[in-house]
């Protein structure tokens, strides 16, 4: 709460400073990114001591795989904020000064809120789109609200980020596709059916990717998952880890009974689900449909399965090309996410445009109310004959006479979106009152 | 009253260019509006049919015009109820060019009210007609879910997935929605035939099952319990079902327009 609460109306003028370092995928590789990382502890550590060194007023780090940022707010006695933190960073680290030069990027003002609200859209991220920095950005956002390490302008911004976040995702297409061939599945899965619960899968090999689409079966409720692989061990091993059954290769008939989402991926030179197979499992089914995800290669199921009513078979090629339309449309999606972020942004200024001027306003009452009070000190010396009850009555009039004046100015700074795009506007202000020169 | 009509047609309108946005980009207000502005449409029908019914001094059901004015009504409102109840917007885009469509082609048939106050029929008759109306408009939802459906399995088996289809419901919903339409309109239908042949009985102390529109209400009900039947089956079940659900749809469109005009004598438009 520091930086209002020291720079309210009896402070010097309040003018909003917003800084932002870091680095992430684009600027360093991955082994410079594990050494710049923070843990949840050590997030908040920095952010403790940097207030405490008077670098910054409000600290916050975000630490992702793909990310390290530090955003603040300086404090006055700080005038290269973004000096002073990347000094930080680099020493917090212990990491040579010349090893990160070139790696981070430093952001100001109005670009450091677009640059959080653009990695809040997914924008920044490596996958575009992706939901998890979401996740990622609230949980560190709320531990350092709950650590006091936040302040009044962090938390405007880091709850405008999360709300630009929501929005971009429920409103433009820039996170809505499956980005991956695993996820590919699972989402044509849902297609066919509502949700997983009460639903069953099985999963014939323990190849990586199937590994995935298994994980995103289990994260999405799947009532019965079941593991088949040549190997048991691995089937155990994968069934234990997402909470499945594991089961011998030799009981795949038995196990192939009336699954409703088959997963194969299994290194086999001939088919191993034929069509009469597949047939036998829809006829088990009573006809219901059944979502078959073929990973394998050369492919798991026979192509002539692929006829079959209510079977929606589904190979690697088949999701890569759904995947690779994806990246199109998401990508094609940027325009209307950056159109959603500017429109968040403008809010954000406009809200800090209100918070100076209203200091502005508060300042220059001080001002007007001292020069007033000397003032009057100075002309009624002059006049004995005015009675104290004049001077009363004088002293009324012009302290009316000031709040007058400052009452519309007053009132548009409550309507913070008249003070929009008017930064500008507002530093000629304080300047020609002298404003930035401190108190008389 | 026809200006009425015009504005029923532009907030139909409207609401589908709303609904139809959000299924290519999803928006939480643009889907409230689409809901409100189709919300809107069905309350100015209201009070269009309402003139109409005041004009006519009885439910418009005597001409091909208040009938099918109805039955869009009917669909409009069966629909919504099915949108707050499944909190599923995705299928307005369909239901709402129905309806575009469904009141564009009226205005071909418009007719001015006529009043008709010599033909008490009772309340009997109103609720005859009203159930047999909405059975019908909950045949032609399940008729639009039908359809979507067959969108979307030839979509899902091209592998050609175009944006809104990631936004449809899944299969199964799209099935489940289309049989609780039938049920909901057989159950209508049922009561609303069997209250017709207690009025016409009363009326004239003798049946009328040898009237045409009687036979092919006949056959409309057989074919629905067929569907039902068979979109349990093994062979029926998912996309052939959903076919037969939309094919039998035009039994219902040959008996509101055809039969009606042509070949009833108790059913006739005036």
């Amino acid at each position: 709460m520091m930086a209002l609460a020291t720079q309210s109306s009896r402070g010097p003028a309040i003018k909003i400073r917003i800084a932002l370092i870091g680095c992430n995928h684009r600027t360093a590789p991955v082994e410079l990114r594990e050494r710049i990382a923070f843990s949840p502890q050590q997030a908040l550590f920095a952010a403790d001591e940097l207030r405490r060194q008077g670098v910054l007023e409000e600290a916050m780090v975000l630490s992702t795989c793909n990310r390290s940022e530090l955003y603040g707010v300086p404090g006055e006695a700080s005038p290269d904020a973004a000096e002073a933190m990347q000094e930080f960073f680099t020493s917090f680290h212990r990491i040579p000064r010349g090893e990160l030069d070139g790696r981070f990027y430093r952001w100001m003002g109005t670009d450091a809120v677009r640059h959080l609200y653009r990695v809040a859209a997914g924008l920044d991220s490596m996958l575009l789109g992706e939901a998890e920095i979401l996740g990622q950005l609230k949980a560190s956002y709320s531990q350092a609200l709950d650590h006091g390490a936040t302040g009044p302008i962090l938390n405007r911004m880091f709850q405008g980020a999360l709300e630009v976040g929501k929005r971009v995702r429920a409103e433009t297409e820039v996170g809505a596709r499956p980005m991956s061939v695993a996820l590919a599945g699972v989402k044509l899965a849902e297609r066919v059916f509502e949700n997983f619960k009460g639903r069953s899968a099985l999963c014939l090999g323990a190849g990586a990717v199937a590994d995935q689409v298994v994980e995103h079966l289990r994260n999405r409720g799947i009532g019965n998952l079941k593991v088949v692989n040549r190997t048991f061990d691995r089937a155990a091993e994968l069934a234990g880890r997402v909470g499945a059954e594991a089961a011998p290769w030799e009981s795949l008939e038995s196990a192939m009974t009336a699954p409703d989402i088959l997963v194969t991926s299994v290194s086999s030179r001939e088919p191993i689900l034929t069509r009469a197979m597949l047939e036998r499992v829809i006829e088990a089914r009573n006809g219901k449909p059944v979502f078959v995800v073929d990973l394998g290669v050369p492919r798991n199921v026979a192509p002539d399965a692929a006829g079959l009513y209510n079977l929606y078979l589904y190979n690697i090629d088949d999701l890569g090309e759904i995947v690779e339309h994806n990246k199109k449309a998401r990508e094609a999606e940027i325009p209307r996410a950056e159109a959603l972020i500017e429109e968040h942004l403008t809010r954000f200024e406009a809200w800090r445009a209100g918070l100076e001027a209203s200091s502005i306003v508060d300042d220059l009452r001080d001002r007007f109310h001292r020069q007033r009070k000397s003032l009057l000190e100075e002309k009624l010396k002059e006049m004995p004959e005015v009675s104290p009850e004049e001077r009363g009555r004088i002293a009324h009039i012009t302290e009316e006479l000031i709040e007058r004046v400052l009452e519309q100015p007053g009132e548009r700074v409550k309507r913070g979106g008249v003070m929009r795009g008017r930064l500008g506007a507002l530093e000629a202000l304080r300047h020609l009152f002298g404003l930035d020169e401190g108190k008389d | 009253m026809q200006y009425l009509a015009f504005v029923t047609l532009a907030l139909y309108a409207l609401s589908f260019a709303c609904y139809t946005r959000i299924l290519y980009a999803p928006s939480v207000p643009l889907g409230r509006l689409a809901s409100v502005l189709l919300c809107l449409g069905i309350v100015a029908q209201y009070f269009e049919l309402l003139a109409r019914t005041r004009g006519t001094q009885s439910i418009p059901y005597d001409d091909l015009y208040g009938s099918m004015s109805l039955f869009a009504w009917l669909l409009g409102v069966t629909y919504l109820g099915l949108e707050v109840f499944h909190r599923e917007r995705s299928v307005g885009a369909f239901v709402t060019l129905a309806l575009v469509i469904w009141m564009s082609v009226l205005r071909v048939f418009w007719t001015p009210a006529v009043s008709n106050p010599e033909l008490p029929r009772g309340p009997l008759f109103a609720f005859h007609v009203t159930l047999n109306t909405w059975a019908y408009s909950a045949f032609g939802l399940s008729f639009v879910l039908s359809l979507i459906y067959l969108i979307q399995d030839r979509m899902l088996r091209s592998r050609r997935m175009a944006t809104p289809a990631w936004r449809f419901p899944a299969l199964d919903v799209l099935d489940r929605m289309a049989r609780s339409s039938v049920y909901i309109g057989l159950v209508a239908l049922g009561l609303g035939v069997g209250m017709g042949l207690v009025w016409a009985w009363r009326l004239s102390g003798a049946g009328v099952l040898a009237d045409p529109k009687v036979l092919i209400t006949a056959l409309i009900l057989v074919a629905y319990v067929v569907y039902l039947h068979l979109s349990r089956s093994a062979t029926w079940r998912g996309a052939r079902a959903a076919r037969l659900c939309a094919v039998n749809f035009a039994f219902v469109l040959f008996s509101y327009t055809f039969v009606n005009l042509y070949l009833t004598k108790f059913h006739h438009f005036q």
